[in-house]
């Protein structure tokens, strides 16, 4: 019962943040030095143009009024329409949003079949050259800005050994060839048995991919190391070692055991982390996802598309967030 | 040597990365038949002519429409038909009757008719959106349109003007993208709550053009098909337009082959591949003009001796020559070069002496403090530079202001800068366009309804003005170009614009493609020429 309501109180912050967040978000859109009417008209515009859309979209209302009209539409499932694209903001986040998704669910089980066994390990050698060695990446994965690191891949792996596709999602020759099922390309091209275009989005999809791992795999080694050492200078260990057990068991039944519950907030928040962060990544690989649409639309004044965008993110990281806390709750006795 | 295949075989940590793109088709070169060009594309709202006013949807429109007429592809101050194949004009100026041809045909496969055009024009009027203008500053409204512009048969549009225009003035406005001729019976077909097929249009076409639009993604592609029906049938089946913001990365995909066709390089990258044997270089005047503007409101720019201390004071050859060679040439007059009646004559060089006693003349010997807006982008960050440079010769003190273009739009828009480095593209090929926005300002209060930039800058000359409107009216051509030869002059002595560079548009060939026409407009660059060998 206790547990429940627990869950429910976390539960129950989560609306007051997201309200939070559209308020922001809504307010900083208001403010913005750009008529967003002029991103709709253009400059050329007449000023009778111009005066009649904007009391189409409101803007010559109180801002209170506008932000409770807002608001009122949300609550109705309704985030308007975009300038850029013309759809509904609900219908461009369905289609790019699956392949912002798609990346940085790559990215995160690449993260995590690299990063975790990288911690453990410099965690049991703490102290030797391998250690060194993982923490020095780490840093690097964690200083250096992932829209550098993209650009640093491109120029070696696309400019100057041409093994690594440009830019996209897949070859432009390619574009349209896939029905979209998941909006995920590379799985739709599998569904569909379209192997030229799964192996073409595959190889686009890898340098992306490699880059955000990197910049989660740093945060994971990292956490994970320290986790494991503090678990590792647990008494339980010492017990464990006087009754003679393998240093295997030790390490992955006993200190890793214990340490995968923190673990699990370090992932989703990393996960979550990819699904926000991967803004530059998108911009710099032109990655048709999220990202990329919150980029260009904020550089075209498309404050709907802008607004929905930012709401989406949000949603996801406040969401990641919170099942990260129940799972924390539902996992770790001491907390119950 | 770090080689494709030993880096594969080394087991470099990114060894699985990269042996997944060594898959089959991982970087192919553009296929046969199709050409693939990156351009900036995300200027594109929509594709309706009765609505679409940006660069690149009015380029993408002009391949996949027709209109009634155009200018002479050979010679852009003459009129050639392309629809209509003959017309007739009253001797008022004030009716014009339009011969269309048989035989042309919609991309539905439906013969194009004077209903058509009717149609295209009823609603550019009826909707009034942003170029609606263009055909209702002849006085037509939503109560007229109906009785001045009819189909009086099926190959015949009869058009009634409520006051006499410059005959030349009309039919350069029908030239525009906005007088692209769409399918009506399409645009019917799709049409909801009255809108005349607009919410379709926007991203469809019905055109009769060499090309039909087949898919948009905003901010992503544009793919063009072969219009089956056209009357002119293109060298390819397809042309993708790939959206690549950044210049740079244009060059790269151009030199590893994955576009055939480069249109934003900057000069710098143009210089770099100038000689190489593999690419060809092409380029076209635009009617697009950079200048600066100097807003009235603030006391010293009010100043006539400072307008010129200000002309004087840029060394116009030395930013074309170092920043914007291929891309930017000088131009002072208000119409650019190709515009009829356009002077090319450059009366305003660097002259320091003479700019510094103007400043003297004008009681400001040690200068003063002003701001500059610009846009942050290649190359206006350092032709801004530039003018900061030339300008604190004369004791006169830039702050830059960078931002992003809409940014500084709105912020000249609300006349709440100083100086303001802008561009700006004519919305149709006659002298008007840049006439009116550049020296009509009838009303300065902030309920005026012509807010061009003129107004935005507070320049209000009553002489220019009703030049401006008498222009506009004058029927007999050669006194009409004479006129706004004598502005342009009046202009260079009594504007607070520093006119400075004219853009031409660059595109960068492969050497395998041939046939892309260039246009002075977006919507005259035609694609139905281009073969790919």
């Amino acid at each position: 019962m206790g547990r429940l309501r627990q869950i429910t109180g976390t539960a129950a912050s989560v609306p007051v943040t997201l309200f939070g967040l559209i308020l922001v978000t809504f307010l900083i859109g208001r403010v913005m030095p750009i008529d967003p009417v002029i991103a709709i008209v253009g400059d050329h515009a007449p000023p009778d143009v111009v005066a009649r859309v904007r009391t189409e979209l409101g803007l010559d209302r109180p801002l209170i009024v506008q932000f409770g009209i807002y608001v009122a539409r949300l609550l109705h499932g309704n985030l308007g329409n975009s300038v850029m694209t013309t759809h509904p903001v609900t219908q461009d986040i369905a289609t790019y949003f699956p392949a912002t998704f798609e990346l940085a669910t790559t990215a995160i089980i690449l993260a995590l079949v690299i990063g975790i066994p990288l911690g453990v390990i410099a965690a049991a050698r703490q102290g030797s050259r391998f250690d060194h060695a993982v923490r020095v990446v780490s840093l690097a994965g964690q200083s250096i800005p992932v829209f550098v690191l993209g650009l640093i891949f491109l120029l070696i792996f696309y400019v100057k050994l041409g093994i690594a596709p440009g830019t996209g999602q897949v070859d432009v020759v390619y574009d349209g060839m896939v029905n979209r099922i998941t909006g995920m390309l590379v799985v739709d091209a599998a569904i569909e048995g379209q192997w030229d275009v799964f192996w073409n989005a595959l190889g686009h999809l890898v340098l992306p991919a490699i880059i955000l791992a990197y910049f989660s795999l740093a945060y994971i080694t990292r956490m994970t190391r320290a986790f494991m050492l503090d678990a590792l200078a647990g008494e339980y260990i010492v017990t464990a070692r006087a009754k003679g057990l393998s240093g295997t068991a030790i390490l992955w039944r006993h200190a890793f055991g214990n340490i995968a519950v923190p673990l699990i907030t370090v992932i989703a928040l990393a996960y979550a982390g990819l699904l926000e962060g991967a803004v530059l990544t998108e911009t710099v690989f032109s990655w048709p996802g999220i990202g990329l649409y919150l980029t260009v639309s904020l550089l075209n004044a498309d404050m709907n598309a802008v607004l929905g965008a930012t709401m989406v993110i949000g949603f996801v990281y406040v969401g990641l967030n919170l099942l990260a806390d129940i799972a924390y709750r539902v996992l770790d006795p001491r907390v119950r | 040597m770090l080689t494709r295949r030993s880096l594969l075989a080394s087991g470099a940590a990114i060894g699985a990365g990269a042996s997944l793109v060594d898959a089959p088709g991982a970087y192919a070169a553009t296929p046969p038949g199709i050409v693939v060009m990156a351009k900036q594309i995300d200027d594109i709202i929509s594709f309706d002519p009765g609505e679409a006013y940006e660069f690149s949807d009015n380029e993408v429109d002009g391949n996949c429409y027709r209109k009634l007429i155009v200018p002479d592809p050979t010679n852009g101050t003459k009129i050639a038909g392309d629809l209509a194949e003959k017309w007739e004009i009253s001797e008022d100026g004030t009716n014009f009757t339009f011969h269309l041809r048989k035989g042309v045909r919609f991309e539905s496969g439906k013969a194009v008719t004077a209903a058509d055009a009717e149609f295209s024009l009823h609603r550019v009027v009826l909707m009034n959106k942003t170029p609606g203008f263009i055909i209702t500053q002849f006085g037509f409204n939503p109560d007229n349109v109906q009785k001045l512009i009819r189909a009086t048969d099926e190959q015949t549009l009869q058009m009634e003007l409520p006051s006499p225009q410059a005959p030349s003035f009309v039919l350069y406005c029908l030239s525009a993208n906005v007088g692209c001729v769409v399918d009506k019976a399409t645009a019917m077909a799709h049409a909801s709550n009255g809108d005349f097929g607009n919410g379709w249009l926007k991203t469809h076409t019905a055109g009769a053009g060499s090309f039909r639009l087949t898919s948009w993604q905003a901010s992503d592609h544009v793919i063009v098909d072969a219009n089956p029906h056209a009357s002119v049938h293109p060298g390819v089946k397809r042309i993708v337009l790939q959206h690549v913001k950044d210049p740079a990365e244009q060059l790269l995909l151009l030199q590893k082959g994955g576009v055939d066709i480069a249109r934003d390089l900057l000069a710098d990258q143009l210089k770099s591949i100038a000689h190489n044997p593999e690419f060809r270089i092409e380029s076209a005047g635009q009617g697009t003009s950079m200048y600066i503007a100097m807003n009235q409101s603030m006391a010293e720019l009010a100043k006539p001796e400072v307008h010129q201390a200000i002309k004087w004071a840029i060394n116009y050859d030395a930013i074309a020559k170092n920043i914007t060679p291929m891309t930017w040439t000088v131009q002072q007059s208000f119409l650019p070069r190709g515009l009829p009646g356009a002077l090319s004559e450059q009366p305003f060089t660097q002259d320091l002496g003479k700019a510094r006693t103007l400043m003297a003349q004008a009681g400001l010997p040690n200068g003063f403090n002003v701001t500059m807006d610009f846009i942050s982008a290649p190359p206006y960050d350092q032709i801004a530079q530039a003018v900061q440079a030339d300008l604190g010769k004369i004791g006169i003190k830039v702050q830059l202001l960078p931002g992003e273009q809409k940014q500084v739009i709105t912020k000249t828009r609300a006349r709440t800068h100083q100086l303001a480095m802008l561009v700006w593209g004519t919305d149709y090929f006659d002298p008007n366009s840049n006439a009116q926005a550049f020296c009509a300002d009838p009303d300065d209060s902030d309920t005026s309804k012509l807010k061009i930039l003129a107004w935005r800058s507070h320049f209000q000359n009553k002489e220019l003005t009703q030049e401006v409107e008498q222009a506009a009216k004058e029927v007999n051509a050669a006194k009409r170009i004479a006129l706004y030869q004598t502005m342009q002059k009046q202009f260079w002595d009594v504007a607070p614009f520093a006119m400075m560079l004219q853009k031409d548009e660059v595109a960068t060939l492969r050497k395998n493609i041939t046939g892309l026409r260039l246009g002075p407009m977006p919507d005259y660059t035609k694609y139905s020429a281009i073969r790919k060998v």
